[in-house]
């Protein structure tokens, strides 16, 4: 035999190697892939959505006529006080060539429906300017504001359009005056929903989302972790454990459409707890996220190694001081990371709000756990669902800041990891 | 459980019974624990089978024997660490002090404070050098200030001959230290708790030769208050360190004496076997 063992294994070597550069190719490839599509994604998403970061304001010179508004130095007088009026005096004295109904009408339209408001609230800061005449920046209606941001063709036949050529030359004028501009929407980012896309804001359901993660942020983390830890820690291993493990795994896979029907069944109609209200939101994404928590938890627990609790025990640590003082600590980071992920999964789950009427139209941003609220990723789908080509812009936007949340929330998970991890 | 004794009596072991009782001097005078007809079972399979042995006062008592012979095991036994494993039962009695630990009434928390055990692996916590010894008179409550405490951290990190290595960086995790060091600190946190019997599995057997000498040197040391049961699997550590030995095979305890008695002169075949390096 003049082949030596030396040589054998130099001839394989090629293969070998040739192996290993295959599957890192085929990593590299799976890696390129998953980049382009989440790339594709945000591109895609952020290139729609950007715009409504921005919204289309007007200038008007407001003046605040005493005799339209009457009394406003009490509440009544305030509530009948003819807002509208005052809104649209300023802008026909803008264009006094306008005299007809009709064309009254088109005019007004450029305004939106809610600047009005506006002018209640500066009154209601400002007392004194009864009788003053203030240069005000107004929201635009959402065909201007289209129409400014490019969405709508300023070239089609005037049927097709929503605003007419009149109208669209009082925009121009505005235009050449510098009276009409972009400015940051403000609006999206403090107030609920509304029908009128350029009112509509995303704070309403941010806020009904933060309430209902806060309730269940309360109640699962708690739970589940005391719940692993007994499983994992106390429990005797028999049968009765084994059923509840296989059950455990079973619920983490159950559709969470499931526990809406479930909070439907048992928080609304059984213990009649408010309807659309964060706090049931919040016990029904509980139950979804429980299963999660207690798994991940479980884990944690079986992965710290059992040096450490043999060397507890030896000093005569009881089971309980065995477990806190020593198990915990090392297991907390998995146990966080655990959570994080269920609340993050909880966070974009729309199904079980639709079922306990988290998805009804609220205007209002809600203040507590039992005010009526919606979600974040409900409200993407009912813009979504939404015929007003404003709301397009919306809808994106809306994803944009939900995945913010979902990023800045798994970015927490890798710094609470690192930052708890400890090595032994 | 007498049941299951039976059943595993009735099938005979290779060597016969007759061969496999203990011979030598099991018993001593006055003696800080006592083992009698101590049987081990994990599930179904027998791991120790009755075991009459004592463990006397200031004395290291060395065990000895083939790998799987149930030595760790039998010194588990003896602080109740096999109450961990679900399936693991142990039948007999063994005493400390005369009361059978055992009892019902035992609660092993305070057992294991009197009988501490180092394990053969060094496990500090992952917690500072400081934390490591104050934490068992911490939880048993024998110090209420800092004082006390600084004052039996050193003291048993002197006992454990550690101190000087270590005192200008007691913060620092004991996890940082080496091999030799960290079993040394495990021996610190053991002593800290003022145990009466030390349990050691292989203390050694992660250390290189002079780590491994500093540690026999401090058990030598600590035997003038401790009784101290070692496993080890060097028959030189066993007779520099010990004054009685014991050993094992396959779960019964075959010869116990004198250490030197043991290793020069053995009276049983399989101890000579052993001893001598024909076995094992
Ligand atoms: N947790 C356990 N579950 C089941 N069987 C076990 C367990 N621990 C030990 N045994 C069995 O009990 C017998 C004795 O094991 P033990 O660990 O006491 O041996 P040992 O003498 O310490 O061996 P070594 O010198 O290798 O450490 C072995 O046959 C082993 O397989
Ligand atoms: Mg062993």
């Amino acid at each position: 035999m003049s082949e030596t063992n030396i040589d054998i294994v130099n001839k394989g070597l090629g293969k070998r190697y040739r192996a290993e550069k295959r599957f890192r190719i085929y990593g590299v490839c799976a890696i390129a892939a998953s980049l382009i599509f989440l790339a594709f994604l945000f591109i895609s998403i952020s290139s729609t959505g950007y715009t409504a970061f921005q919204q289309t304001f007007i200038r008007l010179s407001v003046y605040f006529d005493p005799e339209i508004l009457g009394d406003t130095t009490n509440r009544e007088g305030l509530a009948s006080a003819n807002f509208p009026a005052i809104v649209k005096q300023s802008l026909f004295k803008m264009f006094p060539e306008v005299q007809s109904r009709g064309e009254k009408k088109q005019l007004a339209s450029l305004i939106s429906s809610g600047a009005s408001y506006y002018i209640r609230d500066m009154l209601i800061e400002n007392p004194d300017f009864v009788g003053e005449t203030i240069q005000v920046w107004l929201p635009a209606d959402d065909d201007v504001d289209m129409l400014i941001k490019g969405h709508s063709d300023r070239g089609l036949v005037e049927a097709e359009r929503r605003l007419n050529d009149r109208q669209i030359d009082w925009i121009q004028q505005l235009e050449k005056d510098g009276s009409i501009e972009k400015r940051f929407n403000k609006i999206f980012f403090t107030v609920g929903d509304s029908r009128e896309p350029e009112l509509a804001g995303i704070w309403g359901a941010a806020s009904g989302s933060f309430f209902t993660m806060v309730i269940t942020l309360l109640l699962s983390f708690p739970i589940g972790v005391a719940a692993a830890i007994y499983l994992e820690e106390f429990a005797k291993k028999n049968r009765w454990t084994d059923i509840i493990e296989v059950n455990i795994n079973n619920l983490a896979a159950v559709p969470s459409i499931v526990f809406g029907l479930l909070g439907l069944a048992v928080f609304l109609n059984f213990f009649g707890m408010p309807r659309s209200a964060p706090l049931v939101g919040g016990l029904v994404m509980t139950l979804m996220t429980l299963p999660v928590i207690i798994i991940a938890s479980r884990a944690s627990l079986k992965s710290v190694p059992p040096s450490i609790r043999e060397a507890a025990l030896g000093v005569g640590a009881s089971q309980m001081q065995m477990v806190f003082h020593h198990v915990l600590p090392l297991a907390l980071p998995g146990m966080l990371t655990g959570a994080i992920i269920g609340m993050a999964r909880a966070l974009g789950e729309t199904a079980p709000l639709l079922m306990i009427g988290m998805v009804a139209f609220i205007v209002d941003v809600p203040s507590g756990f039992t005010d009526p609220a919606t979600a974040l990723p409900v409200q993407i789908y009912l813009w979504a669902d939404s015929p007003e080509k404003g709301f397009l812009e919306k809808t994106s936007a809306a994803i944009m800041v939900l995945l913010t949340f979902l990023i800045a929330m798994n970015a927490l998970a890798v710094i609470l990891r690192k930052k708890f991890e400890k090595r032994w | 459980m007498e049941k299951k004794r039976d059943f595993i009596s009735k099938k005979e072991p290779l060597v016969s019974r007759e061969n496999r009782k203990t011979v030598g001097y099991p018993n001593v005078e006055n003696p800080r624990m006592t083992c009698r007809n101590v049987n081990v079972y994990y599930g179904d399979k027998q791991a120790i089978n009755d075991v009459t042995l004592d463990i006397g006062r200031n004395e290291v008592i060395a065990m000895i024997g083939p790998s799987g012979c149930g030595k760790s095991t039998f010194l588990r036994c003896l602080n109740r660490m096999n109450d961990t494993i679900d399936f693991c039962s142990v039948v007999g009695n063994i005493s400390l002090d005369g009361k059978n630990i055992y009892d019902k009434d035992v609660d092993v928390v305070p057992l294991r404070a009197q009988v501490g055990m180092v394990f053969q692996k060094p496990n500090p916590f992952p917690k500072s050098i400081y934390e490591n010894v104050a934490y068992g008179p911490k939880i048993h409550g024998f110090v209420q200030n800092r004082t006390e405490t600084d004052e039996i951290v050193e003291t048993s990190l002197k006992k454990a001959g550690l101190w000087e290595e270590v005192k200008d960086r007691l913060n620092q995790p004991g996890t940082s230290l080496s091999g030799g060091q960290q079993q040394r600190l495990c021996i610190a946190r053991t002593i800290a708790v003022g145990p009466e019997v030390i349990l050691m599995d292989e203390p050694c057997s992660a250390l290189d030769p002079i780590a491994t000498a500093r540690i026999e040197d401090l058990i030598d040391e600590l035997r003038e208050n401790f009784s101290i049961a070692i496993v080890t699997h060097s028959m030189q550590q066993a007779s520099r360190v010990s004054q009685r030995t014991a050993y094992f095979h396959l779960g019964d305890l075959i010869e116990v004496g004198s250490t030197d008695q043991v290793f020069l002169n053995p009276l049983h075949q399989l101890t000579e076997d052993y001893v001598t390096g024909r076995f094992g």
